[in-house]
């Protein structure tokens, strides 16, 4: 079942083609790697499909529906989670309520202004710290988190919309090795058991390597290679543009 | 044909006027990154000393000319010598504080005026050469409007040769652009800084010394010039310079026929442009997005419901107003009844800069439609007391969510600077439209039938008022205002509509400040303009920065503590100056707030 499909997608900065004519698609349970050295468009592809940036052209469907143009935040009430480069929680509550907030969200119920929030979806929140790792961060304030912490959080934030569809910008970035390991292998723990497909950018090919099921080279904004790992890896025109000959 | 060709030459000439102004406060922000409350004084004090030298000198031209020139270089030196003695000690302290402590100058500088010249209006001896007219288009038209109107362009021209073509003005460019890089090439930021600003001021001087032949030197001239200088800045765009002036023709020629077509509806007509101007260019005409302003400190502290102790002293504190009719008399009775009012306005104000993390200048303005919609309410249509308690809550709050509808997307600055705005033109409107509301002389009788009734009516309302506050914000509702405050994209990212959440906060911290403006009529029988000044919308401000931004406990401490103070302390002549080194020092000596500062000693 194809969750997301990107058909033509192009997107130019004055005389740039930051993303030039790209299509791909995602099936559900799927993760997919877009990769390509910087510059590459990866950013702008990423942009374009959660909403930040509008196409010139092209379209993007979600589940069959056609969401190119939409806000950022109708894009993520239909499904669609993401977390950030840079991660970022709600500094000013501890880690729970941050979770409680999301849940709140994604149940349609921020405009209730009568109900206590912090008695609120506390089962879901602890179900959910448990799946990520944060049980024992859970009461501390999310603006003293570690950064490798702040960044599951980033994650379970996402996750508490229960998304079809998972969008990371770099989640590696920032992260120490074991950390990022461990956080990947997440990721792939819960596209396989929810069936959530995960469209990821990264510069660790270690990681790319380790948990995607295909792989998107990007170059110059358009698409280089597209392909399962292994044979993207052994591609003579991926390793002479970006993996490097020396590999 | 004629009265459209004298109308926009007389527009232009204002626009000129407003320009200079507005260029020195454009330029000072765009490299100190500090938006100079005082810029209006600094015009004021330009005029004045500008009427000191010039009914010195001989009354032609050139003498004119020189007289001018001195007075820029005179309100320069001022410039600097605040830059140096204040604002450089305060680069890095939280943007509220910078526009406090330069509204504490404001204070300083206006009791200051009025110590060295007196409380009259001074007028300039105009010699003949200054009353000439010219004839345009077989209509007669002032001579100095017509060099006025040569003046904006020539200083426009001459600040884009300086910034364009000298070092020192691409250095300040650089500046604007990236402070930190120009610091890492080498340059003393410290000389740039201090002329900068020195620049500014003397813009500013200039302004006010060339708007003395139409007017005089007086004491209105500081916070009127920085209502109209703000305006045209942000409708401008922050830092740019061309856009001022784009603006400033903009607002000018709009004037120039609003005065004749709407009389009376010259300010509304400013908003309006802002407004749409905003609504479809948000940073301004020529202004850029200079991304998120920097958070401040507070924002990142753990918000937290009240603990044991805190309830326990809030216990104390209920019990003691509830007792204050048999512990004291009638002078601290109204004292009681103040804090109150002042507890209710604080808290309101909390919610739009807290968790809203909206900061307000003009917050009086909901007080202020508050107090005049009781007040009127019970005058002219002889509305009962409960009744009108509850309307004025309700104008308060539709006001607030008209207003709030067009700013609250904008960032920090420029709400800070549009709430301001607008609470000068409900100001304006309190004072100017006297049929209505009685001009300076307010609307007076409005009592409660029962006095020492009405003091727990109020005690019920402010305190039941903070408590509903609270609850709200301890909501689904107040958790997702939060977390856009804390993490916008963040919070989009999972389906929070901010801008919606911002919209609602602010009505409805517009709605509860207009309800203890209406609950001050009725405790002093009367509303005055000056329920809606600056100076009202910066002591809620004081309220709550004194006590902290981080939880609600801080407005409501820092009300108290504010009020008595006031009335002990401050209610006194030169109250302005004293208020004004106050905040100055508080700024100067606690720059990250008291509960940042109590916060660093623990």
């Amino acid at each position: 079942m194809t969750v997301l499909a990107v058909t033509g997608l192009q997107k130019r900065f004055g005389g740039v083609r930051a993303v030039d004519d790209v299509t791909f698609s995602i099936v559900a349970g799927e993760i997919l790697a877009l990769i390509g050295p910087n510059g590459a468009g990866k950013s702008t592809c990423f942009n374009l499909i959660n909403g930040q940036i509008a196409p010139d052209h092209g379209t993007i469907h979600l589940h069959g529906r056609d969401i190119t143009g939409l806000a950022p935040r109708q894009i993520a009430r239909l499904g669609v989670g993401r977390s950030f480069q840079i991660a970022a929680g709600f500094a000013s509550m501890t880690v729970r309520q941050n979770l409680q907030t999301a849940f709140a969200a994604h149940h349609r119920q921020s405009w209730r202004f009568w109900h206590d929030a912090m008695g609120a979806h506390i089962a879901e929140a602890e179900a959910l710290l448990a799946r990520v790792g944060l049980v024992a961060q859970a009461d501390r304030a999310a603006g003293v988190l570690a950064y490798g912490d702040l960044k599951r959080l980033d994650l379970a934030i996402a996750l508490a919309g229960a998304p079809g569809l998972l969008l990371m910008d770099e989640p590696g970035a920032g992260m120490a090795l074991a950390e990022r390991g461990a956080l990947m292998r997440l990721v792939q723990k819960l596209a396989r058991e929810d069936g959530m497909a995960v469209l990821f950018t990264e510069h660790d090919m270690a990681a790319v390597f380790a948990i995607a099921d295909r792989v998107v080279v990007l170059n110059r904004g358009k698409i280089l290679a597209s392909g399962d790992p292994a044979s993207v890896r052994a591609d003579p025109l991926v390793q002479a543009r970006y993996l490097g000959a020396g590999r | 044909m004629s009265f459209f060709l004298t109308q926009t030459l007389t527009g232009l000439a204002s626009a000129s006027s407003l320009f200079l102004v507005a260029a020195g406060l454009t330029v000072i922000f765009g490299v100190t990154r500090v938006v100079n409350f005082a810029h209006g004084s600094l015009c004021m004090l330009g005029a004045f000393i500008g009427w000191s030298i010039l009914t010195r000198l001989p009354r032609d031209p050139a003498w004119f000319a020189l007289g001018v020139l001195a007075t820029a270089a005179a309100t320069a030196l001022i410039g600097a010598a605040l830059e140096i003695g204040l604002l450089r000690r305060i680069y890095r302290a939280p943007e509220l504080f910078q526009l406090l402590a330069t509204f504490g100058v404001v204070l300083v500088l206006a009791d200051a005026t009025l110590w060295l010249w007196g409380p009259n209006d001074l007028p300039l001896p105009r010699p003949p050469w200054l009353r000439q007219f010219v004839m345009i288009a077989g209509s007669r038209f002032p001579l100095f409007d017509l060099v006025l109107i040569a003046i904006g362009p020539l200083v426009l021209g001459g600040l884009l040769l300086v910034f364009h073509r000298t070092r020192w003005g691409v250095l300040v460019r650089a500046a604007t652009q990236d402070r930190d890089m120009v610091a890492a090439l080498g340059v003393d930021q410290r000389l740039l800084f201090t002329s900068v600003f020195a620049l500014g001021a003397g813009l500013a001087g200039l302004g006010g010394v060339l708007a003395l032949p139409a007017g005089s030197a007086n004491l209105q001239i500081d916070l009127a010039v920085i209502t109209e200088a703000f305006v045209i800045v942000v409708v401008g765009g922050l830092g740019s310079i061309g856009g001022a002036y784009l603006a400033a023709v903009l607002i000018g020629v709009l004037q120039a026929f609003g005065v004749v077509v709407l009389p009376g509806a010259t300010l509304v007509l400013v908003f309006v442009v802002m407004a749409v101007v905003l609504v479809v260019r948000p940073y301004g005409l020529l202004g850029r997005d200079r991304g998120q302003s920097r958070t401040d400190a507070e924002a990142v502290i753990l918000q937290r419901p009240a603990g044991p102790w805190q309830i326990t002293a809030a216990g104390i504190g209920l019990a003691l107003f509830l007792a204050a009719p048999l512990l004291v008399g009638p002078f601290g009775m109204a004292i009681a009844t103040e804090m109150l009012v002042a507890m209710l306005f604080a808290a309101s104000l909390h919610v739009m800069m807290g968790p809203g993390g909206m900061p307000s200048f003009g917050h009086a303005a909901w007080f202020g439609i508050g107090a005049y919609g009781a007040a009127l309410l019970a005058q002219n249509l002889a509305t009962p007391m409960p009744l009108a308690l509850a309307g004025a809550p309700i104008l308060a709050g539709l006001a607030a969510f008209a207003v709030g509808a067009f700013i609250v997307r904008l960032s920090g600055v420029y709400l800070a600077m549009l709430t301001l705005a607008f609470a000068q033109i409900v100001w304006a409107v309190a004072v100017q439209f006297v049929g209505l509301t009685g001009g300076d002389n307010g609307v007076l009788g409005v009592w409660p039938a029962d006095p020492r009734g009405f003091y727990y009516v109020a005690l019920a309302l402010c305190v039941g008022g903070v408590l509903v506050l609270r609850r709200i914000m301890f909501s689904p509702f107040g958790f997702a205002l939060r977390a856009g405050r804390d993490a916008p994209a963040r919070a989009a990212a999972s389906g929070i509509d901010m801008t919606a959440h911002r919209l609602a906060a602010f009505t409805l911290s517009g709605a509860a400040a207009g309800l203890a403006g209406a609950i001050f009529t009725y405790s002093k029988g009367s509303a005055f303009p000056t329920y809606i000044s600056v100076s009202h919308s910066v002591d809620a401000l004081i309220m709550v920065l004194l006590g902290g931004i981080g939880s609600l406990a801080g407005p409501i401490i820092g009300a108290i503590a504010y009020t008595g103070l006031f009335d002990l302390l401050l209610a006194s002549d030169f109250w302005r100056a004293r208020l004004g080194a106050v905040i100055i020092a508080l700024v100067l000596f606690f720059p990250a707030g008291l509960a940042g500062w109590a916060e660093r000693r623990r």
